[in-house]
């Protein structure tokens, strides 16, 4: 029993940042209805950013907090430069700009930093400590508690701010937000900026386990996509608890199903997730989609 | 300009892309048949994604892993079972095809972009599921096709046109004799009734279904055509490459074919080619601009710009900012410059 909470936390751990990034998902797409394929390379590279500082001899929190500030004008300028132009085109070519995308800052990492395997400090110690009997990491709790402040920083500026309020005005009806006077433009860049943001924790959080490489974020990316749909492209609570539920999963599918072995564990997965849809095809926590003739 | 007349157009441009498409071998080197051959299977894969992606509506990721099934089926009938090459070729598009039935009804429940994912996670798992099934696959080591020229095309001497063909010239004119039938059964299928009911479909599935569209019917066989195409182009590649393996068929085979797709422009015919042409031509074109760009540069600027990565990015997406509706959208734009005042319309 010990060991299936520490595989649990484990997953947790895991699931927390699946999490941020499926929270990154879903804002990208309820404001610009963009399904952001880059958002994996975006976090890559701004944790790249992050090493490059501390490289030069900057502390570990000042980074994060440089780096932070980095991503979110970064991921605004990404919506102006190449969302924009896009804004009205068929979903496929929006899909495929940001697979360009993608493409693009894999290869400007692997220019400009090389693509040997770095090691990224993390913030917190590895160390295991003792919860109630079971040994969790100090690592998987920071994770976890990292994860739980954004979403709910993030919930706060939604629920409680004005700027919050504009943009989710800005996703649901533009044309009348306009009439109001919200800036519609802006909001979406914001929406991008604040996804790059969330980005850039996810990868700094995960850096240190995977290490820092040009492809780390794929296969994370991947869940981080089965997460939000899990929990429907919409929600964000759905987002959140989607991450978690997979990261708990997929810890103990691989931990408990001897016979499926680490080979099949992101098709098992996968077909899980599969099934979840078949049932609800609009994910867990997703309003089914009605539109008009 | 009348249906008539512009079937009459249609027929010259196909009559003489076909004289083209014959002699071009006679004038290209043996490495750019080879080239060429590449080019065709692409354009029939492409041609397939389109049907359900560009013609239906559904996007799919995931048809990197039709092509991994023909590809799998031509070289397991032929270590195995000892065909000869050609035979196997139907046999994997029809083995893709029913996969694609079969992938089809689940498929109905989706929409949009959860379909996307769908699909995006079937190639994701089809490496690790070949891998896994050693026994007939040959897992990691995958099936070597080489060693074997009774069964492929050099162990048989062909003419065409006066000419004696040489194993990648045989390569060329299979592929191409493949694909030209294929566009041809496409453009049938697409002005026909099926076809009229794909494009409602993808226009308002609502509206569709009141006016008596089937949509599980209709989804279902734009699923299961598009994957008979990614099956004989998966066992083109197979026949082409005379080895198949799990990277053969790597994930990012689903995205490439899905890139093809929107440079050729969706819902278009001609629009594949271009696309099959950008997947083949523009690494090497990426990779030639990096060895002569990056004069003048800083150390850190050169090494970006002799990235072929970074080069087949920025087109891309220059591309898609230019063209967002591809190059067939770029065709349909100048055909109404062509057109006299009329209001016929698709």
């Amino acid at each position: 029993v010990t060991d299936f909470f520490q595989q649990v936390v484990a997953g947790l751990a895991s699931g927390g940042i699946y999490a941020s990034l499926a929270l990154a998902l879903v804002l990208i797409y309820r404001t610009t209805r963009v399904v952001n394929f880059a958002q994996g390379e975006m976090a890559m590279f701004t944790t790249f950013i992050a090493w490059a500082l501390m490289d030069r001899g900057l502390g570990f929190w000042p980074a994060f907090a440089l780096t932070l500030a980095l991503a979110f004008v970064g991921g605004v300028a990404i919506e102006r430069v190449v969302i924009r132009p896009v804004e009205g085109a068929p979903v496929l070519t929006v899909v495929i700009v940001t697979i360009g995308l993608a493409l693009l800052l894999n290869g400007l990492a692997a220019a400009i930093w090389g693509s040997e395997v770095k090691s990224f400090r993390s913030a917190f110690s590895t160390r295991a400590i003792d919860v109630g009997g079971v040994a969790v990491s100090v690592q998987d709790l920071g994770v976890i508690a990292v994860s739980l402040v954004l979403v709910v920083v993030l919930w706060l500026f939604f629920r409680f701010t004005k700027l919050g309020l504009a943009l989710r005005a800005a996703a649901v009806n533009p044309d009348e937000s306009r009439l109001v006077g919200v800036r519609v433009g802006w909001m979406l860049a914001l929406g991008w900026g604040l996804a790059a943001l969330l980005g850039a924790v996810a990868g700094m959080l995960v850096a240190p386990t995977v290490f820092l490489e040009p492809n780390m974020m794929r296969a994370i990316l991947l869940y981080a996509f089965a997460a939000a749909v899990l929990g429907g492209m919409d929600s964000p609570v759905g987002a959140v608890v989607g991450g978690l539920a997979f990261g708990v999963i997929q810890n103990l599918v691989e931990t408990y199903v001897e016979e499926i072995g680490a080979t099949l564990r992101l098709p098992v997965a996968l077909a899980l997730l599969l099934l979840v849809l078949l049932v609800r095809p609009q994910g867990l926590f997703g309003r089914a989609a009605v539109s008009r003739v | 300009m009348t249906a008539r007349t512009r079937l009459a157009l249609q027929l010259t441009g196909f009559v003489v892309a076909v004289a083209a498409l014959a002699l071009l071998p006679r004038y290209v080197s043996d490495f750019r048949a080879f080239e060429l051959h590449k080019v065709g299977l692409f354009f029939v894969a492409v041609l397939g994604l389109n049907v359900v992606t560009g013609y239906t509506g559904q996007i799919s990721l995931g048809h990197g892993a039709f092509m991994a099934i023909g590809g799998y089926t031509t070289a397991i009938l032929m270590t195995k079972a000892h065909l000869q090459d050609v035979w196997t070729i139907p046999l994997a598009g029809l083995v893709a095809g029913v996969a694609g039935l079969a992938f089809g009804l689940p498929a109905l429940r989706l929409s949009g972009l959860y379909l996307a994912l769908a699909t995006f996670g079937i190639a994701i798992s089809t490496p690790s599921v070949i891998r896994r099934a050693e026994g007939l696959t040959g897992g990691t080591t995958g099936l070597n096709l080489f060693g074997i020229p009774e069964q492929t095309g050099l162990g048989i001497e062909v003419e065409v046109l006066g000419r004696t063909l040489t194993f990648n010239d045989w390569l060329y004119y299979l592929t191409w004799g493949i694909a030209i039938v294929l566009f041809a059964l496409a453009w049938a299928l697409l002005a026909s009734r099926h076809g009229r009911a794909f494009r409602a479909t993808r226009d308002s599935e609502v509206a569709a279904a009141s006016s008596g569209v089937s949509l599980a019917a209709t989804k279902t066989l734009a699923f299961g055509v598009s994957a008979f195409y990614a099956g004989v182009a998966g066992s083109l590649l197979a026949i082409g490459t005379a080895f198949v393996d799990p990277n053969t068929y790597p994930i990012a085979l689903s995205i490439t074919l899905i890139v093809g797709a929107a440079v050729g422009g969706l819902g278009s015919l001609v629009g594949p080619a271009f696309g099959a042409a950008f997947i083949v031509y523009m690494p090497i074109l990426a990779e030639r601009f990096g060895n002569e760009a990056g004069g003048g540069l800083p150390a850190w600027g050169e090494r970006i710009v002799k990235s072929p990565a970074v080069v087949y990015a920025v087109v891309l997406i220059v591309l898609m900012l230019v063209l967002p509706a591809g190059a067939g959208g770029l065709l349909g734009r100048a055909a109404p410059l062509l057109r006299r005042r009329s209001v016929d319309t698709v």
